[in-house]
């Protein structure tokens, strides 16, 4: 299996690429580790008149704290979340969440932000993002604007991203009060797509959750954000029955499909075992302060 | 395009379109044939080859993406000096029956070491999860990466940079 | 001492493999690597519907196209009387589609150009218009009334059925189900799955125009006989035929049949007058060749208030694809599935078997089985801890209480087979010993109390390898007899040359050893060769666990010959009677003087330079081996699992397997073959599917949707064994690739269904995933 011919570009700065995509964009398919877009052009599912591959930008590779902010850098690898002392220290739950994305040999070229903007509805940084309130940084060559990442996923493989833009980062909110999070996934096997995943995040005031975020993969045409048992946490202290009530509500949240992975009753139901699981660890770890 | 690359240390480069694949650079243009295919979807590693250092999946890299990297093939492994450690550890833990992973499964056994001279058998699981082996059940393997590991610890091996630069490689 | 260091590699030995040089620096030569001087490549293009009428193949825009050189249709193979092939069950089987698609991903036209690069490309510009018919996609659907005639290519075939089949006795069974106290039932399903070596097929075909030589390089477990097909096929002289199987990436069924690709390639080099090469991508692996499997299988079980068991009857509908092209001996349909009273002396049985044509691809391949004997170990395993459960017996002691005994040998099964040793009491003891069965008994029990959800499960399978004596096998006529020639050169080295085709077994080591067991020369000094039909004597090659009965036993028996003369020379060197001589390991020496001696490698070079008047000179021969029977391996498999009771996932917690398969020759190359097949054993019960849609469309086609298991999810495996030989074999040796695969996917299913049998759980058909388990769960009322 091989791609389709194409050309080629791999712009040295930011601003070439930019005026690249300005020109070309609708032909366009951007690359950043490739681990996405290659197997989809080797199945000839994508068939672009052009490849604008930045992997070779300089400076975007970056993660960092800014304004209490985690700021990932496009460029930043799954392998980089996963090792790196500052997500670890400010949001562990991306480091675990990298753990389980593909298999390490695909952690070593893939990026979150490529992840994001592929928006495979089974991808797993989706519901990390809208678990953690993050923002996307968008560039294109008439300027820079920030798309909240509830605002981002619009369908399958569908984004706000506009065909001149590239996301040159992402910004997480991290670092105030006590948070903590978790990322469950249900995989057949290592390198599988979620069957279900979710991601949780909470902070608490005191015994009350004061914000949580929570985010569901696989289970819809995009990853989802479970606004409803979101508001259902705020302000309650985070008992067993309290954290019980919410899974449920968030399992109202899935859209889930029959398929191949189990019925659409299964995804949902593993959908409020995770969600479950997952804020009892969430908490633990707020108390714990590990973030 | 012209794309060149250090291949086991040497220069080497040749004419491709942008859609040729890592893989079938190596191996067709440079005949380098250690390097296998054995998926089109990036799922079995095979094809397995380290970019700078470390292990990437060469049929789901664009040759084009590798200009002015460092790749280590499975011919790049033993030096004049004899075979690695991670080549003796297959050999001697019967490590490999059809062979077709091999490659795949010693050059992440040697990224591994690298960072993690003294893997637990969990860690070497987790390390080899993007290669599918479908003769050994994965037993040996890990026994053989052990077993490189403790090789590398002993003193009889010679060190890498000496290896290396017994060859004038990288 | 001399004599201990040249006898290095002796039987028993676990020496280092001799192959892994090549292969641990990435120098195998395996059939991709192959480069010729003007190859070509081909791309095959592959129906998308499961069932549709050709109306139409344009190919004018694919010609055209930059580097194509021919594209290759049904209506140009037809006009070569190539169109359609034999297959090894007496059917036929299309090479390229000119009437129907019988199912997806069969080929339909093949492009041939300058790089695979633009074959695919000029592959895509092929334009193929059909009209979809309904899909037949199982036995029931193959059934019913209404159903489309999938083969109306045969005059006579009005439906869909291909073949009845019986073994046993049946009035004998019934009698023995009217008496019976109890009848246990499963309904079971084993599912399709594939082999999916890391290696997928492909061949190089070079056909001289001039002589009109073919040299075919094939990823070919069985090169002579494929070269025979070749010849029946293509009706090219057999003598102008060469196959070449270079290294193979794995095989476990896979690369035993002939496939359309080899045919189409081989009649395009033929055409065209230049190499070509062809090599499966992944999918057209999965979704064109070799499946295993798919039958449908029902049970009955007639056992006494006692629990001793009175009769089995077992009712099995095949689900064969497309076109009848099982690879198996001719004497049988549904291969050996009636060994399926395994391992347990039942007095009467009866077994019935109806195969079916589907719109799936063709194939039916032994996967790491020999002949189907898979199915039956799994049916009459997962039927027997059934029955334990359901008698309130434990598993163990059901199994112990039912078994052949050790003194019952050679028994003869109640369909006819002769199994010819075995211990299987010993081998459940030792399993059991080995886990600590009483113990973790207990401790089910108390984690069962703590609301936790876990069990254990035993198979205690039996296999029937070697095919296999020449009376009742033989493909295509051929009788499955094995070879091996072996000369030794005056410097005493040698070089062994085999029938057979090693896809990683190792058999450039193991059959070395038994040239130093028999012969004394140093496993290091004998040169294995293999896979070349030009060279090596005519054999029926490696699959069904056959190399080791059958070749490993030629290879016996020829350095027996070679031993024979070498005595007569040594008579003459030594001058001493033969009669006075003694064999020592590498040597002959007079009796009652061990100094008096010569070596195997004295007596080599004497061979070629100091004959006895009027020997022959030289030290080579060849045997060909015609196994008296079948060799029986066995063991018991026990496993432990937990179940996650939120999410259906299942953990293997422990997994130990103890087999005999008789004398091991390297007992490091037979226990990595164990480790090998316990992971393939895994893969199907938990993960390994191929399935499809309503419409035909094949669900697992490529390694995203078709799950192999990786290091993190196989478990860890504990290996035991007991040794009871083989009485007919020279060695005492039995086959043992094939036997995990065949006895741990009843293992680990009879721990699910062990642990879930508080909730009255019976049944869950591979693959035995989390959502199927989480189902069970909560119609139980479990719940997290």
């Amino acid at each position: 299996m091989y791609p389709t011919a194409f050309d080629y570009r791999a712009p040295a700065s930011l601003d070439e690429t930019l005026s690249v995509l300005k020109e070309r964009g609708d032909e366009a398919k951007v690359m950043a580790g490739g681990q996405s877009l290659i197997p989809l052009l080797k199945l000839r599912f994508a068939r672009p008149e052009l490849v604008v591959d930045i992997g070779r930008l300089p400076h975007l590779n970056a993660i960092g704290r800014d304004d209490g902010h985690l700021v990932i850098g496009a460029l930043a690898r799954h392998v980089d979340i996963e090792n790196s002392p500052e997500v670890a220290a400010s949001a562990l739950m991306l480091a675990e969440a990298a753990h389980w994305i593909a298999d390490p040999l695909v952690r070593n070229r893939g990026t979150l932000v490529g992840s994001v903007c592929h928006a495979d509805p089974a991808g797993d940084w989706g519901s990390v993002i809208l678990a953690m309130h993050a923002d996307l940084v968008a560039r294109s060559a008439s300027g820079e604007r920030v798309i909240h990442a509830a605002d981002f996923f619009k369908g399958p493989f569908e984004t706000a991203l506009k065909p001149d833009e590239v996301v040159t980062g992402v910004r997480i909110p991290v670092g105030k009060g006590r948070g903590g999070g978790a990322y469950l996934k249900l995989e057949r096997k290592v390198g599988d797509f979620a069957t279900v995943a979710v991601a949780v995040h909470l902070h608490l005031d005191g015994n009350k959750v004061e914000a949580a975020g929570i985010g569901l993969t696989a289970v819809g045409p995009n990853n989802i954000k479970a606004t409803e048992a979101e508001h259902f946490l705020r302000g309650k202290e985070p008992t067993d029955e309290v954290i019980a009530e919410a899974a449920r509500i968030a399992s109202d949240a899935a859209e889930p499909k029959d398929d191949i992975r189990g019925s659409a009753a299964y995804k949902k139901d593993v959908v409020r075992v995770f969600v479950q699981r997952g804020l009892k660890a969430a908490v633990a770890r707020a108390k714990e302060g590990r973030s | 395009m012209k794309v060149s690359m250090t291949v086991n240390g040497s220069e080497r480069s040749g004419d491709v379109e942008p859609r040729v694949l890592l893989v079938d650079f190596l191996r067709t243009n440079l005949r380098l044939t250690g390097t296998h295919i054995g998926c089109d979807t990036s799922s079995c590693g095979a094809c397995t080859v380290l970019i700078d250092g470390e292990p990437v999946k060469s049929c789901t890299q664009l040759a084009v993406q590798a200009d002015g990297r460092a790749i280590t093939t499975v011919e790049g492994l033993a030096t004049a000096a004899g075979l690695s450690p991670m080549q003796i550890g297959f050999h001697e833990e019967h490590g490999l029956q059809c062979g077709f992973c091999t490659p795949g499964m010693m050059l992440v056994g040697t990224a591994l070491l690298e960072h993690n001279p003294n893997p637990t058998e969990e860690e070497i699981r987790w390390a080899i999860s993007g290669n599918i082996c479908r003769c050994t059940g994965y037993m040996n393997i890990v026994k053989a990466i052990k077993h490189a590991a403790a090789l590398r610890e002993s003193s009889e091996v010679v060190p890498r940079e000496t290896a290396a630069a017994a060859t004038g490689g990288e | 001492m001399a004599t201990e260091v040249h006898m290095h590699g002796r039987i028993g030995e676990p020496i280092k493999r001799k192959e892994d040089a090549r292969f641990i620096r990435g120098k195998g030569n395996y059939l991709d690597d192959i480069e010729l001087p003007g190859m070509l490549h081909m791309a095959i293009l592959r129906s998308p519907h499961a069932h549709a009428r050709i109306k139409s193949v344009d190919t004018a825009e694919a010609s055209k196209m930059p580097g194509v050189i021919a594209v290759v249709t049904g209506e140009l193979m037809a006009q070569h009387k190539l169109a359609w092939m034999p297959t090894l069950s007496y059917d036929t089987q299309a090479v390229l589609a000119t009437d129907k698609v019988r199912f997806q991903g069969q080929e339909v036209a093949a492009v041939i150009a300058e790089t695979l690069y633009q074959a695919e490309d000029a592959r895509d510009a092929v334009v193929v218009d059909y009209d979809v018919l309904p899909a037949v996609i199982d036995p029931e659907g193959a059934k019913a009334a209404g159903a489309p005639v999938i083969r109306d290519d045969k005059e006579d075939q009005k439906d869909n059925h291909i073949y009845h089949w019986e073994s046993g006795d049946q009035a004998t069974t019934q009698a023995a189900f009217a008496k019976a106290d109890k009848v246990i039932r499963l309904h079971t399903f084993y599912p399709r799955c594939h082999p999916a070596p890391m290696e997928t097929c492909g061949i190089v075909a070079d056909v001289n125009g001039a002589t009109g030589r073919a040299t075919i390089y094939m990823t070919s477990q069985a090169p002579h006989l494929h070269r025979t097909v070749f010849a029946l096929v293509a009706g090219l002289p057999e003598e102008n035929i060469r196959i070449v199987s270079p290294d193979i990436g794995g095989g476990f069924g896979n690369k035993v049949p002939v496939y359309p690709g080899y045919v189409v390639a081989t009649a395009a080099s033929l055409l065209i007058g230049r190499p070509v090469k062809w090599v499966e991508d992944r999918t057209e692996n999965l979704i064109s060749t070799g499946f295993a499997r798919d039958f449908h299988m029902t049970g009955d079980l007639a056992v006494d208030k006692d629990g001793k068991m009175l009769a089995l009857r077992v009712h099995l509908d095949s689900d064969n694809g497309a076109f009848f092209s099982d690879a198996q001996p001719t004497k049988v349909k549904a291969g050996l599935f009636h060994i399926v009273t395994g391992s347990y002396d039942i007095p009467t049985a009866h077994v019935t078997a109806d195969g079916y044509y589907t719109n799936k691809a063709p194939g039916g391949v032994a996967y790491r089985c020999s002949f189907r004997v898979t199915e039956a170990s799994y049916m009459i395993e997962r039927l027997v801890t059934n029955a334990a459960i359901e008698l309130g017996m434990d598993q163990a002691e059901f199994r112990k209480k039912n078994f052949i005994r050790k003194d019952q040998f050679p028994y003869e099964s109640p369909t006819g087979w002769v199994y010819d040793s075995g211990d299987y009491h010993k081998a459940m003891d030792v399993a059991l010993e080995q886990l600590g069965y009483n113990e973790l008994r207990k401790d089910v029990e108390a984690r069962r109390a703590k609301g936790e959800v876990t069990g254990i499960g035993i198979a205690s399978f039996t296999e029937v390898v070697g095919a296999g004596h020449g009376k009742d096998f033989d493909l295509l006529g051929v009788r499955m007899f094995d070879s091996a020639e072996l000369r030794v050169h005056p410097t005493g080295k040698a070089l062994l040359r085999m029938g057979t085709k090693s896809q990683g077994q190792g058999h450039e080591t193991t059959f070395a050893q038994i040239v130093t067991e028999e012969l004394g020369i140093p496993a290091a000094d004998v040169l294995v060769e293999e896979g070349d039909t030009d060279t090596a004597p005519y054999g029926l090659g490696t699959y069904a666990s056959r190399s080791t009965p059958v070749a490993g036993a030629a290879t016996a028996m020829v350095s027996r010959k070679l031993r024979d003369k070498a005595r007569k020379i040594a008579g003459h060197l030594l001058e001493a009677d033969e009669e006075d001589l003694v064999w020592d390991n590498g040597r002959f020496y007079v009796k009652g003087s061990p100094d008096k001696a010569k070596t195997i490698q004295e007596i080599a070079f004497a061979a070629y330079s100091n004959l006895p008047d009027g020997m022959e000179a030289g030290l080579e021969g060849v045997h060909y081996y015609d196994p008296p029977n079948m060799t029986y391996p066995f063991g018991t498999y026990a496993v432990v699992v937990d179940v996650d009771k939120g999410t259906g996932q299942v953990k293997v917690r422990r997994m130990v397997a103890v087999d005999d398969c008789g004398v091991r020759i390297n007992p490091m190359i037979v226990e990595g073959q164990i480790h090998g097949g316990l992971a393939e054993g895994f893969g199907i019960a938990f993960m390994q599917l191929i399935t499809f849609d309503s419409e035909g469309n094949c669900i697992g086609s490529n390694f995203l949707d078709y799950l192999l298991p990786t290091a993190v999810e196989t478990p860890s495996f504990e290996l035991g064994e007991t040794v009871t030989p083989s009485p007919h074999h020279p060695l005492g040796a039995k086959g043992v690739g094939e036997s995990p695969t065949v006895g741990s996917p009843a293992a680990y299913v009879n721990a699910v269904i062990d642990a879930l049998s508080p909730y009255g759980v019976t049944n869950i058909d591979m693959p035995v995933t989390s959502d199927k388990v989480w189902a069970a769960l909560r119609a139980a009322g479990v719940n997290e």
